[in-house]
């Protein structure tokens, strides 16, 4: 038969390069490798920070010395050599920017190629980007419309110069730099990342957005993101990445706290599309994050994330429902193809009384990937009338590729009400065959029903961020059925 | 009837000839000779495991199928080489014996891409979104479809008779020029049936032809077929006109195996 068969969709793929698989050649500033307190100092001097900020990072650093990583994961990789990273790289910036046209044409090129040039973004208003390449922010965008509101949404080195008062109260209140493993290092190595304040009552009137990059071969990147809704307020946040291909593992540690005080709402969606290796499985950023918010009274968490991206993902966006009344809820699709694996899921705490939450997690295994399902629902003695729903789906692609779910559920309240449901399926030649004979081809009929797997999902993420995750969700499984 | 047909040999829509195929090396068609011609509807009748729904899927395409020998012409073009998909786009419709389920894909969201994709394969533009609920408010109606029966998940949870309606429907979204309905009438009940049928009445023309394959008399009341063809063992073994098929309903297979012996 003259199809395209299956075998020719797998090779197109492997030949495939990744979509943002280009390099920028900007000039930059590199620390020598290896990691020690001079280190740490260097970089908060670099960063010209205060001597609070520069105790706070050592702490950290001490911290992290003592620890061991994490290997409970279900993931297998080598690991990195914490002493071959550069822990500091920033574009070798002219002075102050005051306009987008100082900026380095290169960089702007490189926008151009991601599709976010800030031209284009200017003009498609209702989208602030408070843009990373590299760990220092060379620009920042709508902060006078922000302004006007209060709003603060600033790379965070600014916000340790111009808030400390901010930044003191509550960075690492929510993930203490003892956290774990991957959080002490963020903490005492952190780059830059995004700090954003809401004041009372405000309603952030257009989504926030952040772009990150990785972009010099072998440098750690160590971003670091503070978000805090004060009393009544409401903010959407946006983060999306891409990342150049590169052969050597990238590592990437985030951390991402949210704190939504009484009455506020943070919803915080990510697409993740970090160079996920070739398909030897060679090559690939390794994402370890931590990601938590902090819910007071009657305060509403909300992350939603599309995974597409990295070889190895290790992630687990969490709620700590402490106010009474507050509601968590966790949407993620998780996508893994070729060798990726993905150990990601959620915790769920709930401290107050009717609090809520709910998870929905859809999970799509393709190639020979590996792709794991971790959540803790925990429902503590205090919390009385607490309610969780949780809801697991396994897609799977083929038959060499793996789909694991690995719920936790504790519960210290007789009153609770936990419920979980969990199915596992798998996209088979009857399914193809009916929509082939409809006239849609076999990349289009999988892109169709994966959407349709994911659509509950899709369906939380702001409108814009939606035609992105589906066109993401499509490039990463182009032919990998079996 | 034969020299009807003969005589529009020439143009014949559909040419089957001596097709033998196997499934898993199990042999099912064994030298089967079918023509049909556009504006015909032929009815094929048969026992179960004659063979077809095996004549149904590879008319389609379907992969696990082999043909071992013969040919199969749709508008004198060769098409046992082409994909599923490609046959769709020259007008290929098969209405599934068992519709499969697509959860999260809307009955709307899953004809639109169906279309598109064909229009695609045409070098034509997307259809704009006004004449394409245009399109689906009237097919909808002439299947008497409920607008919300449009936005549910395709196939998830349906009735057996919701399953054929929609069949249909998406034939009548997709105007096929060959149509095969594989025992499109089981599972619906009497007013169901009458529904379908008369939503294909309403999309016959004289440019179209329609296969309809069933067990029953049933359907063939609504449905009148030119020809009825009785498969058994792999081939066509008696061709006639719609009373055939009554007299079938009368005095079942049997007597035809007989008459196949002898």
């Amino acid at each position: 038969m003259s199809k395209y068969t299956e075998d020719d969709l797998r090779e197109e793929l492997k030949t495939k390069e990744y979509e943002y698989g280009f390099y920028t050649d900007i000039e930059s500033e590199t620390f020598a490798k290896g990691l020690n307190e001079d280190v740490v100092r260097a970089i908060s001097k670099k960063k010209n920070e205060p001597e609070w900020m520069t105790d706070w990072r050592i702490e950290a650093f001490r911290v992290w010395s003592k620890m061991k990583e994490p290997e409970w994961a279900n993931v297998s990789y080598k690991k990195p050599e914490f002493q071959e990273i550069a822990y500091y790289s920033a574009p070798k910036q002219k002075p102050k920017l005051n306009s987008i046209d100082e900026v380095d044409p290169d960089l702007l090129a490189t926008f151009e190629k991601l599709g976010i040039s800030l031209e284009e973004q200017k003009r498609l208003a209702n989208v602030a980007v408070d843009i990373v390449i590299d760990s220092v922010s060379v620009a920042t965008t709508f902060k006078k419309t922000l302004g006007e509101k209060g709003i603060i949404f600033m790379p965070m080195s600014e916000a340790i110069q111009e808030h400390p008062e901010l930044i003191k109260k509550y960075l690492g209140t929510v993930i203490p730099t003892s956290d774990n493993f991957y959080a002490a290092l963020n903490s005492a190595v952190f780059s830059d990342g995004s700090f954003c304040y809401i004041p009372k009552g405000v309603r952030c009137p257009m989504e926030l957005s952040t772009y990150f990059r990785i972009n010099e071969g072998g440098t750690g990147q160590f971003e670091r993101t503070l978000v805090v809704a004060d009393e009544g307020s409401f903010v959407s946040y946006l983060e999306g990445c891409t990342a150049p291909s590169r052969d050597e593992n990238q590592l990437h540690a985030a951390v991402v706290e949210l704190i939504a005080l009484d009455d506020a709402e943070i919803k915080y969606s990510t697409v993740q599309n970090w160079y996920p290796g070739n398909s030897e499985g060679k090559g690939g950023v390794y994402n370890f994050v931590t990601k938590r918010g902090l819910c007071e009274t009657n305060a509403k968490i909300s992350w939603t994330q599309v995974e597409t991206g990295s070889a190895i993902t290790w992630k687990y966006p969490s709620c700590i429902l402490k106010g009474n009344n507050s509601v968590g809820e966790f949407y993620s699709i998780a996508v893994t193809n070729n060798y990726q694996q993905a150990d990601t899921g959620t915790k769920m705490i709930h401290l107050g009384k009717n609090t809520k939450s709910t998870i929905i997690s859809k999970g799509i295994s393709a190639g020979k990937s590996q792709n794991s399902y971790r959540g803790l629902v925990q429902i503590n003695s205090r919390a009385e009338n607490a309610r969780n729903f949780s809801q697991c789906d396994s897609l799977l692609m083929g038959n060499k590729c793996g789909a694991h779910t690995f719920p936790y559920i504790e519960v210290k309240n007789k009153t609770a009400q936990v419920e979980h449901e969990a199915t596992t399926s798998k996209i088979g030649e009857e399914q193809l065959f009916y929509c082939n004979q409809r006239g849609i081809d076999t990349e289009k009929a999988i892109a169709l029903i994966v959407n349709g797997f994911s659509k509950e999902v899709l369906n939380k993420l702001p409108m814009e961020f939606a035609v992105e995750a589906q066109k993401l969700l499509e490039i990463s499984l182009e032919g990998s059925v079996g | 009837m034969y020299l009807k047909s003969q005589a529009n040999s020439i143009k014949n829509m559909l040419k089957i000839e001596n097709l033998k195929a196997s499934v898993d090396d199990k042999s099912i068609l064994k030298g089967l000779n079918l023509q049909v011609n556009a504006g015909e509807v032929h009815a094929i009748m048969g026992p179960n495991g004659a063979g077809k729904s095996t004549l149904a899927n590879i008319i389609a395409g379907k992969e696990e199928y082999e043909v071992n020998q013969g040919t199969i012409e749709l508008n004198g073009e060769d098409i046992s080489e082409l994909a599923p998909e490609e046959r769709a786009h020259i007008g290929v419709f098969l209405s599934f014996q068992y519709p499969v389920e697509i959860p999260g894909v809307s009955v709307t969201n899953f004809i639109k891409t169906a279309i598109n994709e064909n229009r695609k394969a045409k070098g034509l533009e997307e259809m704009p979104a006004k004449n394409m609920l245009k399109m689906i408010r009237e097919k909808s109606e002439l299947l008497e479809i409920d607008r919300k029966f449009l936005s549910r998940s395709l196939n998830e949870g349906f009735s057996g008779g919701e399953k054929k309606r929609n069949e249909i429907f998406q034939m009548a979204m997709l105007e096929p020029k060959l149509a095969i309905l594989d025992e499109t009438d089981s599972g619906l009940d009497i007013d169901a049936l009458r529904i379908v049928a008369n939503g294909v009445n309403k999309l016959k023309s004289k440019d179209n032809a329609v296969i309809v394959i069933t067990h029953y008399q049933r359907l063939l009341d609504y449905i009148v077929p030119d020809f009825v063809h009785v498969l058994h063992d792999g081939k066509i073994v008696k061709t006639g006109d719609a009373s055939l098929a009554l007299e079938l309903e009368a005095k079942g297979y049997d007597w035809i195996k007989e008459e196949v012996i002898s």
